[in-house]
């Protein structure tokens, strides 16, 4: 019973972290076709700036509730100074380019982005560990969990809602699935494209910010953080169909439960079970499990 | 005709000399000799911070103050032998760590490579080194495998480091010595060389120390993972005795913040073999009570001696910080090098490789003792302690710390690491 609940909790909460690195991986994509590997650079950014700014304010006598807000803080900052930066900066004069030069040109800017964590916040791990900890701990059926654990199970439900909501039921976001449909027609439509590719842009930086910003109470934030969470997110995006928020979704807790299930029952297989999963999906839906079959234009 | 020829021929002979005296020089020149030394350490990616940069940190110090002829006696003189060390530093964190070592020893040209702090990194370079034919000196990777497995019989690769077998059953002696007796023990090692062999000499010797003993999980997650809350959970729901941890770096340290948060180290007894490596930074976050070690007699464990108390304030004056256990084990291979050039009294590399051999050396951890794999692996006593956090002066502290001799935790010339342990530790002198 212990293990069934354990499993469960690990699983929705390893899920959760995983939507929450990979959303705004698979929102870019989706709108943009760009396949963005700097997405890990927006998650370590993020997680550094969150360090930052907790360090500083538990270094205050401010209240202790208020230290969350720095954390949604850093990710904001990040996302909207890096997003703009790189998608007005860099991104904008190729978007005529072939999709595989894109993952090229984002592979360079997640290396550029690598380095200049090292340039800005040296070597040296950075710790927040005060918003981990001051929630505290609740026995679920006897098990420990933090409460920090299950607020970002509730923070990646919010955003996935957010994310439809704001697709679905704003204007906005109907005009950005016109352009996920044809982008070509929407700006013959007099839709303004390149407004909607740079909003789209900063949402998914600071989605990937925002990853970075909640995990770093539970980690020491080191050189070299985006690369693990890019891997992994690739993984949940691929499963889910690129492009797709409810196939990431989908695809974080198909891995986040595959994961949590091996670590309690076999751990041998851990590691492969994620891939496993994943190879398995693909097997049966080539384009992962949302992905939309496509027309090829000629 | 024969006049001119004589000429030519004094010309040549007198050339021929000079010529060997500048090729030759001799006593005031060899100050201008030097031998050229590739550092190669991590100084990118996760396991830069903790271990990466207090190494290079220590090589820089070292390299300075032996060129500087500065350091204390026994290293009072100045160089290798004479000749001063030019530095090449190297990242560890490549995908081609195997063409990076060729581009040291052939483009480079390096006389010495000393490095690798992973032992996945070690068990690549170790054969290639020995094909080189270059004096490699390991300096921290842990895994027994090298000189039990990759190149049993070596003739340029040495380690002046202990394997990791010695932590391993220090850590067991030390724990049992503590708790009397355990009943059931889990794991949380990292999924490479080190991690499992890591756990394998704690599991055995617990067993060869102990008798039987449940063991409750073993978990082996990827290195670099950072989130260990499935891990924890399975530790939770098995309630074990024991937790042993080799973790290093920021995966030890994301693991304390994890663990400890959830109670883990109020419903076990957690050994960190690496735990002093981050004691300063992670301060009270490590709850009191947990067994730490340093890899060997290191940073806050290492004995009270002239060397270890100049390089602990050398070291703190120059970076601003204390040196932790990688930057120890620097400073290990440095002297060892240095030693065995000063004992030959040449800086040439096949001197230094005979003098290597088989030797003993002082370091700031205490002697060092180059005696297994044919006096290629090193050996020295260590040491495992209780943590505790001084709330009064605020600083990390190592209690209740206990000795292990050499050849009381360190396999005999000739033994496995396993053979060993599962022998009861056989020709152990403790």
């Amino acid at each position: 019973m212990l293990t069934a609940v354990a499993i469960i909790l690990d699983g929705l909460s390893f899920s959760a972290w995983l939507f929450l690195a990979s959303a705004g991986l698979t929102l870019i994509y989706g709108v943009m076709r760009i396949l963005n590997i700097a997405h890990g650079g927006f998650y370590a950014f993020g997680a550094y700036t969150s360090a930052m700014f907790v360090g500083w304010y538990s270094s205050t006598d401010g209240h202790p509730a208020l230290v969350y807000l720095f954390i949604f803080l850093a990710a904001l900052v990040v996302g909207i100074l890096l997003g703009l930066l790189i998608e007005r900066g860099c991104l904008r004069f190729m978007y005529k380019s072939d999709e595989v030069l894109m993952v090229l040109v984002t592979y360079a800017i997640f290396l550029i982005l690598e380095d200049a964590t090292k340039l800005i916040w040296g070597v040296d791990p950075y710790f927040a560990f005060e918003p981990y900890a001051y929630l505290g701990l609740v026995e679920i059926f006897g098990l420990p969990y933090q409460v920090y654990d299950l607020a970002l199970i509730a923070l990646a439900v919010i955003c996935g809602f957010l994310l439809w909501w704001g697709m679905n039921k704003t204007r906005t976001g109907k005009l950005l699935l016109v352009v996920i449909e044809d982008r070509e027609i929407s700006s013959g439509l007099g839709i303004n494209v390149a407004f909607i590719f740079t909003i789209t842009f900063i949402i998914g930086a600071t989605l990937g910010a925002l990853g970075g910003a909640v995990t770093a109470p539970k980690i020491s934030v080191n050189p070299g953080l985006g690369v693990e969470v890019i891997v992994m997110a690739f993984a949940v995006v691929v499963i889910g169909g690129l492009g797709s928020i409810g196939g990431a979704m989908l695809g974080s807790v198909i891995v986040g439960f595959a994961r949590a299930a091996s670590v309690h029952l076999l751990p041998e297989v851990e590691l492969f079970a994620i891939y496993g999963v994943m190879a398995l999906v693909l097997a049966i839906k080539p384009y992962g499990l949302f992905a939309q079959a496509e027309g090829r234009k000629i | 005709m024969k006049l001119v020829s004589k000429s030519i021929r004094s010309l040549i002979t007198v050339s021929a000399i000079g010529l060997s005296l500048l090729s030759n020089p001799v006593s005031a020149a060899d100050d201008n000799k030097s031998v050229k030394v590739g550092f190669v350490m991590f100084l990118s990616g996760a396991a830069s911070g903790p271990f990466g940069i207090p190494a290079k940190q220590a090589a820089e110090l070292l390299v300075d103050s032996i060129n500087a002829g500065s350091l204390p006696a026994p290293y009072n003189s100045v160089g290798l032998a004479g000749a001063k060390i030019s530095p090449i530093y190297t990242d560890e964190a490549s995908k081609q760590k195997v063409a990076d070592y060729k581009k040291l020893v052939q483009k480079d040209e390096v006389d010495i490579v000393i490095g690798y702090i992973s032992s996945g990194s070690c068990k690549a370079i170790a054969p290639v080194a020995e094909q080189e034919k270059t004096l490699t000196v390991f300096f921290d990777c842990g895994t027994p495998q090298i000189f039990e497995e990759i190149i049993t019989n070596p003739s340029y690769v040495y380690r002046t480091a202990a394997s990791s077998t010695m932590d391993s059953v220090a850590a067991a002696k030390y724990l049992l010595s503590e708790k009397g007796s355990v009943k059931s023990i889990a794991g949380i090692n990292q999924n490479y060389a080190w991690g499992q062999d890591s756990w394998r000499d704690f599991s055995e010797s617990i067993k060869a120390l102990g008798g039987k003993v449940d063991i409750a999980t073993e978990q082996f997650p990827k290195i670099y993972a950072g989130q260990y809350g499935s891990e924890i959970s399975v530790i939770l729901t098995k309630k074990p005795d024991v937790v042993h941890s080799s973790f290093w770096g920021g995966d030890m340290e994301a693991l304390v913040l994890q663990a400890g948060a959830r109670g883990v180290f109020s419903r076990s007894q957690v050994v960190l073999t690496t735990g002093e490596s981050a004691m300063h930074r992670l301060g009270k976050q490590i709850p009191d009570g947990t067994i730490i070690g340093a890899r060997g007699p290191n940073g806050d464990l290492a004995p009270a001696s002239e060397l270890n108390t100049w390089f602990r304030e050398a070291y703190l004056k120059r970076f601003g910080s204390l040196p932790t256990y990688p930057s120890y084990h620097m400073a290990q291979a440095l002297l060892g090098v240095k030693a065995a050039a000063d004992k030959a009294g040449k800086s040439d590399i096949t001197s230094i490789n005979t003098a290597l051999k088989g030797s003993e050396f002082a370091t700031p951890s205490g002697p060092v003792y180059m005696s297994l794999a044919n006096g290629h692996q090193a050996t020295q006593e260590t040491a495992y302690g209780t943590f505790k956090f001084d709330k009064k002066t605020k600083a990390a502290t190592v209690t209740n710390v206990k000795r292990y001799p050499a050849e009381c935790v360190n396999p005999p010339e000739g033994v496995n690491s396993i053979d060993w342990i599962k022998s009861g530790f056989k020709g152990a002198k403790c």
